[in-house]
């Protein structure tokens, strides 16, 4: 067993346990604070700290194992409105980011965000390469982001990095990205009906004729 | 080595099975388990899959599915009585008067809105429920991908082919062909909203293979397609000025004299409160029921997975289909215990590991389809008695994920699996180095509401789209097929549902088909204290709701 201490209140828990599953072993039931439950939605983000050590630490309460001597709270919502934006008249440049987000040339590149960040995020790169117009590289390095907002909380410039970081991925998604000339043709061939017939032929075949087919279909290598 | 020793996350016996499974893993490389017939597929199926065992099911005794088997844990919910008192609720008092309501606001959810508003609703004329915060679904959970046949040696003929045989021909053929055809539309919309998929350097679409697919046609971002896809829809909707509610449940559809559906009553959460939805169309996008862990099967899903649309729906006389079907997605994490019944995406499998047993053999092709797949791994584990038990007693078999780097090349885990590699890591455990231990785990309602091509389903006024409806899979679903379906069907419904709504008049509202249910309930002679839809699922420990004492 370990004891944690679930805003400062002490309980016994199964050592095995998630920081979750904890939080209900003890007679919680959530409402707030969890999400997906299994490291994708960035509900559950948790501060704490351990016994006799100063560091304050963050992980997803679904992802980490209670440890004795816990101190935990959770994070159910990050204080920030989503500003608004028009991607079709915007164009792919960090002065497009910087007007919607002027706060991030404050960076004092002290790279604390990056420390919070639970999904191990190199998040002040990202932001330096932002300022310097790479968005692909901040698309790349950012890409596993799941908004849980640890590193905007942590950050002394008061940027809300992960908001950044979406507009500057679908700034890149969809202006810098090269087309997919199949996808293209393939949707001309839809639009124009090519398939129409033999789908239709398909659905009105008989049982034991549709297995044949499907038996035969050839297995791409 | 000690058997009860950790050694780089796996204990000592651990350790003893995973060296057998590097012995043979060079031979292996060169050789893959052969397919299943379509005769030997029945045969396992029928044998081992936990839909078929008959003692985990019973008929449902009211509605219009009167008599159908079902899942317990489904039929308690269908048999239970419907959380509002049409007494305890003052109708003539309406909070939200809109032209289309959308419950669930998950992929499908959003999805909905975007369109109905393209549609020309306005943004003020739409509301988002959602019982958790914005996209806090199963879509975002998901990582393998998306099907589009969009490339040359392929065809969308060839993937309704792929998807009947998957559903073994139990589909509802109108509702598989338009996801075929629609797929590629809707790739190339994700794109112009900014969703990027893995492509090489030219623009071509990386892709794979998923279970039961005869082509390579996985489309993934990473294996965070779900989420990738998601983040881009919430960020979409909010720009659109798209009101939501979140933290708000909708516990009961409104209907009117004509017996309509009308709109919805809706349930803050927080402080309990009741809403009145008023809605000319009512969209259901509410997914599924992984959380009613059905047969003590742990699970893939999000926190409020629990099957509200399908009790819904019926308390207003929607009929359902194939509900007898549950997807078990064959490999879910079954070690380390923390992240037992997560999933483990078939991608893996995808891009070269095969399913092996505790001494290191080969025991079926690794990519049949998922119902399939899970059975011959419980075969493996529980009559052939060749899995590896954890310290908590639960059988698993190995997925050598090392093979990957071999077959593709050193760093491609970190490279396309990365959601998975941090998974793992986080328990010391290295899947590029060592093999993973997996198991089923309960993924996917493969049934659910009946609905028309339009998405509208028997009762006028109301639509679905996405996991809460029946049809488009039949009773299996393939890989890559969810998020394409809440895509293809999830843009159709915000369609339907703007139209319907342009004409649309709403009547008197009421409660009636409650009080209706409930009479039928007790003409069943069901006799329980049991409510629904149940909107969380119950996760306290017995020892502290046994003495939980409610008096403020």
């Amino acid at each position: 067993m370990a004891t944690i201490y679930i805003m400062g209140k002490a309980y016994k828990v199964p050592n095995t346990l998630t920081i979750m599953k904890a939080i209900e072993y003890v007679g919680y039931r959530f409402i707030r604070s969890c999400g997906c439950r299994g490291g994708f939605c960035g509900a559950c983000t948790t501060f704490y700290r351990v016994k006799s050590d100063y560091k304050l630490q963050v992980d997803l309460a679904c992802q980490k194992r209670v440890e004795d001597g816990m101190y935990i709270v959770q994070l159910p919502f990050i204080p920030a409105e989503k500003p608004k934006w028009d991607l079709d008249k915007m164009k792919p440049t960090t002065d497009e980011v910087i007007r919607v987000f002027p706060e991030i040339t404050r960076c004092l590149s002290c790279n604390v965000c990056t420390q919070a960040c639970p999904q191990d995020i190199e998040v002040m790169r990202a932001i330096q390469a932002i300022r310097r117009g790479d968005l692909e590289d901040a698309t790349n390095l950012t890409f596993d982001c799941i908004s849980c907002g640890a590193c905007s909380i942590r950050c002394p410039a008061e940027i809300t990095q992960y908001q950044v970081f979406q507009l500057a991925r679908r700034l890149y998604g969809k202006y810098e990205t090269i087309p997919s000339k199949h996808l293209m043709e393939r949707l001309k061939e839809t639009e124009e009906g090519k398939f129409d017939d033999e789908v239709t032929k398909l659905m009105g075949m008989e049982l034991e004729e549709l297995k044949e087919l499907y038996k035969k279909r050839e297995i791409e290598k | 080595m000690k058997k009860t020793e950790i050694i780089k996350g796996y204990l000592g016996y651990m350790r003893e099975s995973i060296e057998a499974v590097e012995k043979t893993r060079e031979k292996r490389l060169k050789e893959t388990f052969p397919l299943m017939t379509l005769e030997e597929r029945d045969e396992i199926l029928k044998k081992l899959h936990p839909d078929y065992r008959e003692e985990a099911k019973r008929p449902v005794k009211v509605g219009p599915n009167k008599g159908d088997l079902m899942p317990h844990e489904v039929a308690d919910l269908l048999e239970a009585h419907p959380l509002v008192k049409p007494k305890d609720v003052d109708l003539s008092s309406v909070d939200f008067d809109v032209d289309v309501l959308i419950i669930g606001g998950g992929g499908a959810g959003m999805t909905v809105a975007l369109w109905a508003n393209y549609a020309g609703v306005d943004a003020e004329n739409i509301l988002i429920v959602q019982k958790l915060r914005l996209g806090d679904s199963n879509s975002i959970m998901s990582q393998g991908g998306v099907q589009a046949a969009d490339k040359s040696n392929d065809s969308p003929v060839l993937h309704y082919l792929d998807v009947l045989g998957g559903g073994h021909f139990t589909n509802d053929q109108k509702l598989a062909s338009r996801l075929v055809l629609d797929a590629p539309m809707l790739i190339k919309w994700q794109e112009d909203l900014g969703v990027i998929y893995d492509k090489e350097s030219d623009g071509t679409m990386v892709t794979i293979h998923g279970g039961g697919t005869c082509r390579k046609r996985m489309h993934s971002a990473r294996d965070y397609t779900g989420l990738e896809i998601v983040r881009n829809l919430k960020d979409e909707v909010i720009n659109k000025s798209i009101p939501i509610l979140e933290f708000a449940s909708a516990v009961e559809l409104l209907t009117d004299e004509n017996k309509h559906v009308a709109g919805a009553i809706l349930y803050n959460m927080e402080t309990q409160e009741y809403h009145v939805a008023k809605a000319k169309s009512t969209v259901l996008t509410t997914g599924g029921f992984g959380r009613l862990h059905i047969q003590g099967f742990q699970t893939t899903n999000h926190y409020g997975a629990t099957a509200d649309g399908i009790v819904l729906a019926y308390h207003v006389g929607t009929k359902l289909r194939d509900l007898d079907s549950v997807q078990y997605h064959p490999t879910g994490a079954a070690y380390p215990e923390q992240i037992v019944g997560l999933l483990v995406t078939e991608k893996v499998r995808g891009l070269g590991a095969q399913p092996v047993n505790k001494n290191g053999e080969q025991f079926v092709y690794p990519r049949e389809p998922r119902d399939v797949e899970a059975s011959a791994i419980i075969r493996e584990c529980y009559e052939r008695n060749n899995g590896i038990e954890t310290p908590t007693g639960m059988r698993g078999v190995w997925l050598d994920s090392p093979m990957i780097e071999i077959l593709q090349g050193e760093g491609t885990i970190a490279k396309k699996l990365p959601a998975m590699l941090r998974q793992y890591k986080r328990f010391d455990i290295d899947m590029t180095q060592d093999p993973i231990l997996v198991f089923p785990t309960l993924h996917f309602q493969n049934g659910g509401v009946i609905i028309k091509e339009n998405t509208e389903t028997h009762i006028q006024g109301l639509f679905a789209a996405g996991e809460v409806t029946g049809g488009t899979h039949g009773k299996n679903r393939l890989m890559g097929n969810s998020i394409l379906d809440y895509s293809v069907f999830g843009r159709i419904a915000g369609i339907s549902a703007a139209k319907h709504a342009k004409n649309a008049k709403i009547g008197k509202l009421t409660l009636d088909h409650v009080t209706k249910y409930e009479r039928m309930l007790k003409e069943a002679g069901v006799e329980t204290d049991r409510k629904a839809p149940i909107l969380l699922p119950e996760y306290r420990e017995e020892k502290v709701l046994s003495r939980a004492l409610n008096i403020f």
